[in-house]
Formats: structure tokens, C-alpha cells, sequence
């Protein structure tokens, strides 16, 4: 009954709005393919590399931006999905699960160390739980790097003796890519024909799938009552208390299924790439991620959708590749303009908070808000 | 002495060492917390600074290695006063520019900002100085105290033959660092005990609308937090470099988290915590370096962190104000 006060919505404008974008998102990589030879610049991998840090960023959204519980080590759960992908597929460890089984694992096991991670923390609140994530998120890369090589010994005696399950800082490769030899039997078509293994256009629409799975669940767990829940913790943890709202539940279901959304992208990534690293997931990337949410607008699916593809593909086209190539040229032969990168992010963050703190593309019922909420009342003090 | 009593000992020396740099960071993370409620991220950077400054400030007056005579007992305390100063203006500077307009927004902002203001510092540095390994020339004399004549007669007195102890060094720069650390730290714990100015500051973390109407001037407390901090972080850069000898842009960001675990393991927001935690995480930092293994080191702290979170957030000393308030 809502709608009848509603405007009339142009609706074939609106549908034409879509066959574009689904139009735009079909050529694009072709598009890309004629710029790449034109320019020389890799994009279509920066493209496919922007599009894994949005599915990855849409879940961090869910946390950071419905929940607003500050994650400061998002990464770890990315690096749990990449690295659970490695053991299923790595040959050798004689498992070599097929990629389309494994993504779900790897999302499933990524949401299970979310609730392990989440369920003795969650009741903190605010500071406290960013640092948990904090030191969860440097654990993790550490565990990976030194679990290469354990060994185990307890009074002399060795348990253990060199165990590899990561192989360290060496990294796992090569990692598995997905099937098509039952499609190709099924068109009767020849033995790898449909072995796309490093194509960038491949890998291209397998991530705009992935990307557009997760949009999908992000979009519909929005407007759900678990959404709905998450924005009341967010306005007023003790008010959706009161209400019925179980503030435990409500922050590890985020939790969680932020981290399945991380688990899920890692494993995509971890393919494409075909080998990990520890490097990979370090505490920079999280904080990449938040820089995101927060320049995008916390809150807003869509814009972390536009603001992660700008921002990610700024980052790998414009200051890795384009910005060296005007400078390294002629004006600045010897510098590294690369260590710019951080001056880039770390200004634009403090500049956005100063003067725009809701980020570019806020959700709409943030934008209405004339105030922002008042600070959390000081009761704790320096003592000595 | 056995061998194995002979590397704790060692660790010790170690862990005593590293818990009071630490504690010198840790107190500029816990006082800025007790304040403002924000954690300064970028605090360990300040470290970092007072590194880099000082090595730049004694690369000008280029003076003869190891510094001896007038040098050392002029030159030195004169660049870690002015070390200080200069840390404590960045940390000032950093305040009003990137915190203060943020002083009543969410707590979210300011947080990400000192992210922010951490990147920007790392990035500068690496551009500053390169993004390897920076040496630091070996300015303070290095003589052990165990292969000391007096030391060895003066333990002999004592029933203690310490010619056997191989493992075990005391350097000057073990005395050096203990005696600029120490009295450091001890001074700031009287400041904020004893003056005007620290009574304000306590005011301040109490309340700060209450100590506003009460006529202090929150505004210039704030700013004083942040100079004094900062100039602690400075030397405490300076003291480590001329201790460790090399040091890199990254090296505020890992001295910083380790600072600000010891602070969140003292109780943030308490001075003496602050202290306590440091050198229990020094130690700690030690002994898992000896005995697990250095690639452990980073994951036992982090661990103690997170359990420390879960069971008592408050920490060792804090209050239990501020769980209530987190």
C-alpha cells in the first residue's frame, strides 16, 4: 500500500538504466582489451583486482558501515579465505578440491573464524573491539608465515618435526583454477577449450559474478530484518536492546557473514593469482579496505560498489602505472613515486573526515541527518 | 652460574631494556587515551621521528664516534632536549591540524584519521630516508661492565665470582638507556601527581566539561598532552637508535603496537599501567624471543592482547570505570 503515495517511477527509463549497465558491464572488458594495447597500462587485471577489494569491501561494509563495529584487521578473514582456498586446491597437499566446491568452503570456514573470533570479543565495545581485530589481523599473517616450517618441542622432545601446511613465506603455488571439462564434453567441445586458466577476461566475468553474488546478498540483507537490526546496534546499542534486538547475536551474524563475504573473495583472488602469499594480507590492506568504506560513505552498498572500483582502480592504474610512467620519464628519473601511495590514502583520509565525514556517497538516511550524533560521554580518567 | 640461569639473566637485562622504551611510548599512547579517548595511531611514528631527527641532528654537528668528553656530556643531552622539543611540536602540530577539528565528531573519525596521519608519517619518512635499513652510527661508547676490574672485585665482596659469566653482558648503553628511561618516566608520573598542570590533566580525563567550568583551559591541557607525549616518544626514538644502532620508517608501527599492547595490558588511561605493562611486555618480548623463537614473538603478544581483552579489558590496574564506558 506504501506506493500508492510514492511517485510514479519512470519505469522504462529505469529498466533501459540496467540493460545499459548490463551492456556496459559486457563490453567492458573488450573495451579495456583495445585501451590496454592503445596505452601499454595493465587494466583489466587492475580492474579484476578492484572488483575482488569491492566484494571484499562490501563485506567489511556489512561490519564497519550496518553494524559499526570498527574492524581494523578485515584482512585476516580475506587471508583465511585465500589460504583455506591454497590448502584445498595446493597439490601438494593431495587434496586438489575443485574450485567451484572449494570457494564455498573457503567462504564457510572464513565465517566460522568470525564466530570464533567474534563470540568472546563482541561484548567490547567500540576501541576495544578494533583492537582485538587489530591483533587478530596481525596474528593471522604471522601464523601463516611461521606455520611453513613447525616444529614442535616440549622438554626436549620433538612432537612435531618441520610440518609444512603453509609453506611460509615462500607462498602456496600453483593453486587451483576452475574445471570446464564437463561443459566441454557436455557442447562436445575439444580438451581445453574452455581452459581459461590466466585470461584476464575470464577471470573478469568469474569476479563480476562474484562480486555481483555478493551485491546481491549485501543489497538483500539491507532491507531485512537482520539489517534493520544492525543499523538500530549501530544508532544505539542499549535503545535495540530494549527493543528486543539481542546486540550479541545481531554483531556476530555481521561478523560472520562480513567475514564469509572476505572468505569467498580470498578464495576468487587466491585462484586468479594462482599463488598467495603472507605479504598479501598485511595489516595496510585492512586498512585499504577501510579507506574504502569510509571515502565511499559507511552504510551505502552502492557506494562502496562506486567508490571501492574508483579507488582501487586509481590505485593500481593511476599511482602504479600511469603517475611513475609521466614521472620516472623525464622530470624525476631516479624517484619512486609508488611511496606516494601512502601520502595519497592517509591525506584523503584525514581530508574526508575533516570536512565530509559521512564519505562521498552516503546512504540517503544518513544524508537527511542534519547533526551528527553526539560524543560518547567521558567518564574514565588518567590515574596514576 | 649455569649456562641456562646465565641466558635468563641476559633476557632479563633484555626485557628490562626493551620495557623501558616501551614504557616511554606506552605513556604517550595512555595519556592521549585518558584524555580524549582516542587512539593516537600515530604515536608510534612520533618514535620513528625522534629516530630519524636526532640522526639527522647529529649527521649536522657530524661529531667524532663515540662521542667522549665535553660531547658526550653536553652534545648528547643537548640533541635529546632538542629532539624532544622537536617530537613534541610534530605531535602538537598533528593535533591541531588533523584532531582538533575533530574533537566532537564520532569517535570513529578521529580514529581513522590517526590512521591516516600514521601512513602519511611512514610514507614520509621512507621517502625521507630511504625505504631499507637506516644505520645508526655508534655515537655512545659501548664498554661491558662484567669484564670490569671494580665490577669484578665488587661482586667478588659479595660471594659472586662473575669472571665465568660468558653469556652475560651489562653494557654503558644498557646503563645509558635504564638511566634516561627511568627518571623519564618517573618525572611524568610526578608531573601529573604533584603540579598544577598534571591535576589538570587528571580533571580533564575525569570530565572535560566539568574541568571546563571549573576554569581550566581544556583546549591548552589537550595541546600540553600531546607536546609531552610526543617528546617522550622523541627521545625514547633517539635513546633506541643510539642503543640498536639501525632502525626503518616501519619501526614506529611495530614499537607502537607493541607500546600500546603494554598500555592496554596496564589499563589505558593509567600512567602507572602504562609503565607496568611496558616492561611486563618487554619481558615478555624477551623470553619469547629466547625460548619460542623470534617468529613467535609477534603472535604471543598479540595473543596476550586479545585474551587480556576478553577476560579483564580493564587491564592490570585499570579502574573498572572503563569497561562500563567502552
Amino acid at each position: 500500500m506504501r506506493d500508492i503515495l510514492a511517485q510514479p517511477r519512470p519505469v522504462l527509463l529505469g529498466r533501459l538504466r540496467w540493460v545499459l549497465v548490463v551492456i556496459i558491464v559486457i563490453i567492458a572488458p573488450f573495451v579495456m582489451k583495445e585501451l590496454e594495447h592503445l596505452t601499454n597500462f595493465g587494466l583489466i587485471t587492475q580492474v579484476n583486482r578492484a572488483l575482488i577489494f569491492v566484494a571484499l569491501a562490501q563485506g567489511l561494509n556489512i561490519v564497519v558501515g550496518l553494524a559499526g563495529l570498527l574492524d581494523l584487521g578485515y584482512a585476516a578473514f580475506f587471508a583465511i579465505g585465500a589460504y583455506t582456498f591454497g590448502l584445498l586446491t595446493w597439490p601438494t597437499h593431495d587434496i586438489e578440491m575443485s574450485f567451484f566446491l572449494a570457494i564455498w568452503v573457503c567462504a564457510l570456514v572464513a565465517a566460522l573464524f568470525g564466530i570464533i573470533i567474534g563470540a568472546p570479543t563482541l561484548r567490547l565495545r567500540g576501541d576495544y573491539l578494533a583492537i582485538v581485530t587489530l591483533a587478530f589481523g596481525e596474528i593471522i599473517p604471522s601464523l601463516v608465515r611461521n606455520l611453513g616450517d613447525f616444529t614442535f618441542t616440549y622438554h626436549g622432545k620433538e612432537y612435531i618435526k618441520d610440518y609444512n601446511l603453509t609453506n611460509g613465506s615462500q607462498g602456496l603455488t600453483p593453486l587451483g583454477r576452475p574445471d570446464f571439462s564437463f561443459f566441454e564434453r557436455l557442447f562436445g567441445l575439444d580438451h581445453g577449450a574452455l581452459n581459461v586458466g590466466v585470461k584476464p577476461t575470464f577471470w573478469y566475468f568469474a569476479i563480476v559474478i562474484t562480486s555481483m553474488i555478493v551485491l546481491f546478498a549485501a543489497t538483500r540483507l539491507n532491507n531485512s530484518r537482520l539489517g534493520r537490526a544492525w543499523k538500530a546496534i549501530r544508532e544505539d546499542e542499549t535503545a535495540a536492546d530494549f527493543m528486543g534486538v539481542d546486540p550479541i547475536r545481531t554483531k556476530l551474524a555481521a561478523f560472520a557473514i562480513g567475514a564469509s563475504f572476505s572468505g569467498l573473495a580470498g578464495a576468487v583472488y587466491a585462484s586468479m593469482l594462482g599463488a598467495i602469499f603472507p605479504e598479501l594480507f598485511r595489516f595496510q590492506v585492512s586498512i585499504f579496505l577501510l579507506i574504502i568504506v569510509v571515502l565511499s560513505g559507511r552504510g551505502s552498498i552502492w557506494g562502496v560498489l562506486i567508490g571501492g572500483l574508483i579507488i582501487a582502480t586509481f590505485d593500481g592504474v593511476f599511482l602504479a602505472q600511469i603517475l611513475p610512467d609521466i614521472f620516472n620519464g623525464k622530470i624525476l628519473p631516479e624517484y619512486d613515486v609508488q611511496s606516494l601511495r601512502w601520502v595519497f590514502f592517509g591525506s584523503g583520509l584525514i581530508i574526508i573526515m575533516i570536512f565530509r565525514p559521512q564519505g562521498l556517497f552516503p546512504p540517503k538516511s544518513t544524508e537527511r541527518k542534519a547533526a551528527p550524533p553526539p560524543p560518547a560521554e567521558s567518564t574514565q580518567g588518567v590515574q596514576s | 652460574m649455569s649456562i641456562d640461569n646465565q641466558v635468563f639473566l641476559q633476557n632479563v637485562i633484555i626485557g628490562l631494556t626493551v620495557g623501558g622504551y616501551l614504557a616511554l611510548i606506552a605513556l604517550g599512547y595512555t595519556m592521549v587515551y585518558g584524555i580524549i579517548e582516542l587512539i593516537n595511531f600515530a604515536h608510534g611514528d612520533l618514535f620513528a621521528f625522534g629516530f630519524f631527527i636526532s640522526l639527522t641532528i647529529f649527521a649536522k654537528i657530524n661529531p667524532d664516534i663515540p662521542l667522549h668528553g665535553a660531547n658526550l656530556y653536553l652534545l648528547l643531552p643537548g640533541v635529546a632536549i632538542l629532539t624532544m622539543l622537536l617530537t613534541g611540536s610534530l605531535n602538537l602540530a598533528i593535533d591541531q591540524i588533523a584532531y582538533r577539528p575533530l574533537r566532537k565528531a564520532p569517535r570513529l573519525a578521529p580514529l581513522l584519521t590517526a590512521v591516516g596521519v600514521s601512513f602519511m608519517l611512514e610514507a614520509i619518512y621512507a621517502i625521507w630516508k630511504g625505504p631499507s635499513q637506516v644505520p645508526y652510527p655508534r655515537y655512545f661508547p659501548k664498554e661491558d661492565y662484567i669484564n670490569n676490574e671494580k665490577v669484578i672485585s665488587f661482586f667478588s665482596k659479595l660471594g659472586l665470582d662473575i669472571t665465568t659469566w660468558r653469556i652475560v653482558s651489562f653494557t654503558t648503553k644498557d646503563l645509558f638507556l635504564f638511566s634516561v628511561t627511568i627518571p623519564l618516566v618517573i618525572a611524568l608520573t610526578l608531573f601529573i601527581d604533584r603540579t598544577r598542570v598534571g591535576k589538570a590533566m587528571r580533571a580533564c580525563a575525569q570530565d572535560r566539561e566539568a574541568a571546563m567550568m571549573m576554569g581550566i583551559n581544556v583546549n591548552r591541557i589537550i595541546a600540553t598532552t600531546f607536546f609531552t607525549g610526543g617528546a617522550l616518544a622523541g627521545v625514547a626514538g633517539m635513546v633506541w637508535g643510539l642503543y640498536i644502532n639501525s632502525g626503518r620508517f616501519t619501526m614506529g608501527f611495530e614499537a607502537g603496537l607493541m607500546a600500546f599492547t603494554s598500555a592496554v595490558l596496564g589499563g589505558i588511561g593509567n600512567i602507572r599501567g602504562a609503565v607496568l605493562g611496558a616492561f611486563i611486555i618487554g619481558m615478555i618480548k624477551a623470553m619469547s624471543d629466547s625460548y619460542i623463537g623470534s617468529e613467535w614473538t609477534r603472535v604471543v603478544i598479540f595473543g596476550i592482547l586479545i585474551l587480556m581483552l576478553v577476560f579483564r579489558p580493564s587491564g592490570i590496574l585499570g579502574s573498572t570505570q572503563s569497561i562500563e564506558k567502552l
